[in-house]
């Protein structure tokens, strides 16, 4: 069953009504929800209606239909893509067993943790993003970031389904708790480091929303292989949607460069001053945004050298990102694969068995295809005849998490002293005068086909309408 | 699609690899596994695509609606598109004549030709979506006089006076349609029924480039609205909310609709060569429209009008399924009502009657079956449909359902009316 019911309380296409204590139990869930949506959701957005998409059915058809909606009536809900009755583990240690459609006792620890790490990433980026609705470069902007966070308040949801369903009084205890924890809070942060980082301009967001939102791919592609399928189905769709989050990122990124790059032309310079007095933000300044959202990002993926993550894979939890299009034998026993180590103070690689270095696997695809986004990044540039190029730094900059952690390196990968890592680290990463800059550009440009100095319009506007559509109808 | 004997043309759907953000979503999407990708680029194949335009709304940028038309035997290999950086141009009409492909053909490959299929696709195709924009044609009827197009680009506009300008629907309704005359003076502008021009609204847009030119259909017959002089009048209506229902002030609406008798206005045009009506005397004309796409359905019946008063006519038939919210917002209602049934068959359809049930055209055009069905055996009979977008499919939809009732299989008729033009499409 595909259609989503939105006759009631909760939408799902998960026959919630047929389950009366579940049903409850949400219901009773959902008023924490909204609580916690008008205390740290999208700041003084209450009365916007804003062009969201919300699904109706979570095929092609349906899940994407777009109108004018109050963020606080969005109606989140509990969607899954459609189940396959036959489907069949297919990697790991079950490998060919029929998938599970309940949490097996012995993995149920292992499988609990892993949907409160994902469910805490999901309200943790609506918090951190609460105040860029105040300073959003255009109206175009300001529904997308709107769109990211109902969105992301569903993924919020799609967790909280399973921990309720499948993890009995210890699943509420956990789904309570993703609303309770706040990103940045001292006393009861969110789980992950990069959950904590403030998103204080519209520049971070969109490397957080490139990034970090990517890592999210990533991961969810990896639980959509699961063995446990509801958990699958769950992210399958959630995939959907994380779609638009980091189509968010990539053109908001390359607007900006390629507003640079014409503000760069039309004054003939390449004078970073030159470029932030006629209001635009200048290369390098990208760059440093870039090598810390990037590495920031990168240390979500885990300890590089990891037996829980062996033990996600052995027993089917987690797959890897396209585990069924890869051709090997699913199980990696006895394979190798080759991480980074410091040894004498030189960066060397090293074979480590494969299920061991899962995290490293799926943070090397993360790599991949971040670099191959940079790269068009670039085209913009080119295309613009501005030399400059921008780049991923060294996976072992500024790591904080895994054998790399603490180590001083350059964004090539040159281990320096820690004098010189002092001296250069405002070369490599945003500085507090960076920042103050960014943050000096950041005004509210809401008027209709209107945008901000630093950043070119888009090319397209949403679900084709034009650029300048009334987005957000303010009342 | 009418001719085998030219090199069969596709539409090849592409995907724009400077905007497509490689997510993966139209991959998984895709019900018949026509996208595939690598490191580089997300990329369609051209031999299994169908056009079912399942990956068209999931897709989170917009980059995967992008189609061309091609010769089928020189459609972008999925190696090609992998290599992109962004999407080559469209080919020009020169470069599709030099591959055999026909001018009329080109417009017309407006659905990717299924893969020149075996068995396997045949099942796709049933399930695609219907696309009544297929249906339409490009080419005139045969009997159609000539039209001069273009003889006003939009660069040299000419210049006409404002010589009536009244309402034309009953005052006070939130669709208020204005029929207004312009005059050209004796600067030529011929046209014909069916024909559309531009007029262009004085100062600038947002981003302060003057406003681009908005297409009115020509509303009266080619020899004028008053007939021996040289003015065409149209048939505007007042743009007070947008498709959404959102008010807005239509730029050039407004300025139309608000135009004093004397004032100048510049236009461009003639515009359109294959929405005419057929000359020949025993040809049947069927009209579909919805508000102001009841203007080139005036300019037809009025010519027909003048040609019957004057005997030149030897009894073609005229149908005319027109829809309106209510009486009161149907352009010309007054002046319809006093047409002779022996010329006319008038068939209105009102969807907010008050306690009346909503009735739309394509709903007339059905309890009409029998009638439209002779008339679709009869290859004398030429179809108009006008008005707004969200008309067209359920109108075409029903002329399929009356062929096939009527054992004129769709399959084979749709072309035939296309390629013979006979059905018009020219909805706004
Ligand atoms: C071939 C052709 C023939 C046409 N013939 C006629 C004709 O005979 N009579 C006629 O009145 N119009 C006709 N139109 C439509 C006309 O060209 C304009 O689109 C229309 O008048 C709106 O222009 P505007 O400048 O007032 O609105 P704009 O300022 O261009 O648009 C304002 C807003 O209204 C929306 N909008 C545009 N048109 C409509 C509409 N019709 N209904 C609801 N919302 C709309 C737009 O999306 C936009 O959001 C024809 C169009 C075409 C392509
Ligand atoms: S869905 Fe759109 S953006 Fe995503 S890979 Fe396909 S074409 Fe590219
Ligand atoms: S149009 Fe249909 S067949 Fe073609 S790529 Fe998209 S989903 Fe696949």
């Amino acid at each position: 069953m595909s259609t989503i019911d939105y006759a009631q309380k909760i939408p799902n296409n998960v026959n919630l009504s047929d389950d009366r204590t579940l049903q409850r139990a949400l219901e009773g869930w959902q008023p924490n929800f909204i609580q916690w949506w008008d205390d740290v959701g999208p700041e003084g957005s209450t009365d916007f209606e804003v062009y969201l998409r919300t699904a109706v059915s979570v095929d092609p058809q349906g899940w994407a239909q777009f109108g004018h909606v109050k963020m606080r009536d969005y109606r989140w809900g509990i969607f899954l893509n459609p189940g396959d009755a036959n489907r069949q583990i297919h990697f790991g240690d079950h490998k060919g067993e029929k998938a599970w459609t309940d949490v097996p006792g012995e993995h149920r620890a292992n499988l609990r943790r892993i949907i409160v790490t994902q469910g805490d990433t999901e309200p943790a980026s609506v918090e951190q993003q609460r105040h860029l609705g105040l300073t959003a470069p255009s109206m175009y902007d300001l529904r997308n970031l709107f769109q990211i966070n109902v969105e992301e308040g569903r993924h919020l949801w799609a967790m909280v389904y399973l921990l309720h369903k499948h993890f009995g009084r210890d699943g509420r205890e956990e789904a309570e708790a993703l609303l309770q924890r706040q990103s940045g809070d001292e006393n009861n942060p969110r789980i992950l480091g990069a959950f904590n980082e403030k998103t204080p301009d519209w520049l971070s967001f969109f490397m957080f929303t490139y990034f970090t939102d990517r890592d999210g791919k990533f991961q969810l592609a990896a639980l959509s292989e699961s063995a446990f399928d509801p958990l699958a189905r769950t992210t399958k769709f959630m995939l959907t949607e994380e779609a638009h989050h980091m189509f968010v990122g990539e053109s908001g990124v390359s607007r900006v460069i390629a507003r640079t790059c014409q503000v760069m032309n039309e004054l003939k310079t390449d004078d970073v001053q030159k470029v932030r007095a006629a209001g635009a933000i200048d290369l390098p300044t990208i760059q440093r945004y870039l090598n810390f959202h990037y590495s920031v990002t990168i240390d979500l993926f885990g300890a590089d050298q990891s037996s829980n993550a062996a033990t996600f894979y052995s027993s089917g939890l987690k797959g890897r990102y396209e585990e069924g299009k890869r051709d090997d034998d699913h199980l990696l026993k006895g394979q190798s694969y080759r991480v980074l180590e410091v040894q004498n103070g030189q960066l060397v690689d090293k074979e480590v068995p494969m299920l061991n270095a899962l995290n490293e696997v799926l943070r090397d695809d993360f790599i991949k295809d971040s670099v191959a986004g940079v790269n068009r990044w670039n085209k913009v540039i080119e295309k613009a005849g501005i030399p400059l190029r921008l780049s991923v730094p060294h996976k072992a900059f500024n790591r904080q998490i895994g054998a790399l952690a603490g180590l001083k390196l350059s964004p090539e990968g040159q281990v320096v002293s820690e004098a010189e890592w002092q001296a250069r680290q405002a070369e490599w990463l945003p500085t507090a005068e960076d920042r103050a800059f960014v943050a000096s550009l950041m005004g509210r440009v809401v008027e209709p086909g209107k945008f901000a100095n630093w950043i070119s319009p888009p090319v397209m506007g949403i679900n084709r309408q034009p650029v300048d559509f009334e987005y957000v109808r303010f009342n | 699609m009418n001719a085998m004997t030219e090199a069969a043309v596709i539409r090849q759907h592409l995907i724009d690899p400077e905007i497509c953000i490689r997510c993966n979503t139209c991959e998984a999407t895709c019900p018949i596994g026509a996208i595939t990708h690598d490191d580089r680029n997300y990329v369609v194949k051209a031999d299994v695509c169908n056009g079912c335009m399942a990956c068209i709304s999931p897709c989170p940028t917009g980059s995967i609606d992008n189609w061309r038309t091609m010769p089928a035997t020189r459609a972008y290999p999925v190696e090609e598109q992998l290599l992109w950086d962004e999407l080559p141009p469209e080919l020009t009409p020169e470069q599709l004549a030099e591959a055999g492909v026909a001018t009329d053909a080109q417009a017309e490959a407006a659905v990717p030709v299924l893969a020149q299929a075996p068995a396997a696709a045949a099942a796709t195709l049933a399930e695609a979506p219907f696309n009544s924009a297929a249906y339409g044609a490009t080419t005139p009827p045969w009997s159609a006089a000539h039209a001069y197009t273009n003889l006003y680009p939009p660069k040299k506009p000419t210049t006409a006076t404002v010589v009536g300008n009244i309402n034309c629907t009953e005052s006070g309704f939130a669709s208020e349609t204005h029929h207004v005359v312009l005059d050209f003076g004796s600067m030529p502008f011929p046209v014909l029924e069916g024909q559309s021009i531009g007029i262009i609204p004085p100062g600038v847009d947002a981003n302060g480039k003057p406003h681009v030119a908005r297409q009115y259909s020509v509303a009266s017959p080619r020899n004028g609205e008053r007939p021996g002089y040289n003015n065409v009048a149209l048939t505007v209506k007042r743009v007070t909310e947008d498709h959404q229902g959102r008010p807005v002030r239509g730029v050039a609406s407004n300025y139309v609709c608000d135009l004093k008798v004397g004032d100048t206005v510049q236009v461009v045009g003639p515009f359109g060569h294959s929405f005419l009506m057929p000359n020949h005397p025993r040809s049947h004309i069927v009209m579909i429209c919805t508000g102001t796409g009841s203007a080139p359905m005036r300019a037809m019946t009025e010519w027909r009008r003048r040609l019957r008063k004057s005997g030149r006519f030897e009894g073609g038939k005229l149908m005319l399924f027109f829809g309106a919210r209510t009486p009161q917002e149907l352009p010309y209602f007054g002046p319809l009502q006093t047409l002779p049934k022996d010329f006319i068959d008038i068939n209105l359809a009102f969807s907010r009657q008050p306690d009346q049930p909503r009735r739309y055209v394509q709903d007339l055009m059905r309890e009409r079956a029998a009638d439209l069905a002779a008339l679709l055996k009869d290859s004398h009979t030429h179809f108009y449909v006008c008005g707004l977008k969200s008309m067209e499919e359920g109108v075409v939809l029903a002329l399929r359902d009356v062929a096939e009732q009527a054992g004129l299989p769709w399959d084979t008729l749709g072309p035939v009316l296309k390629a013979e033009g006979r059905l018009h499409l020219e909805t706004y």
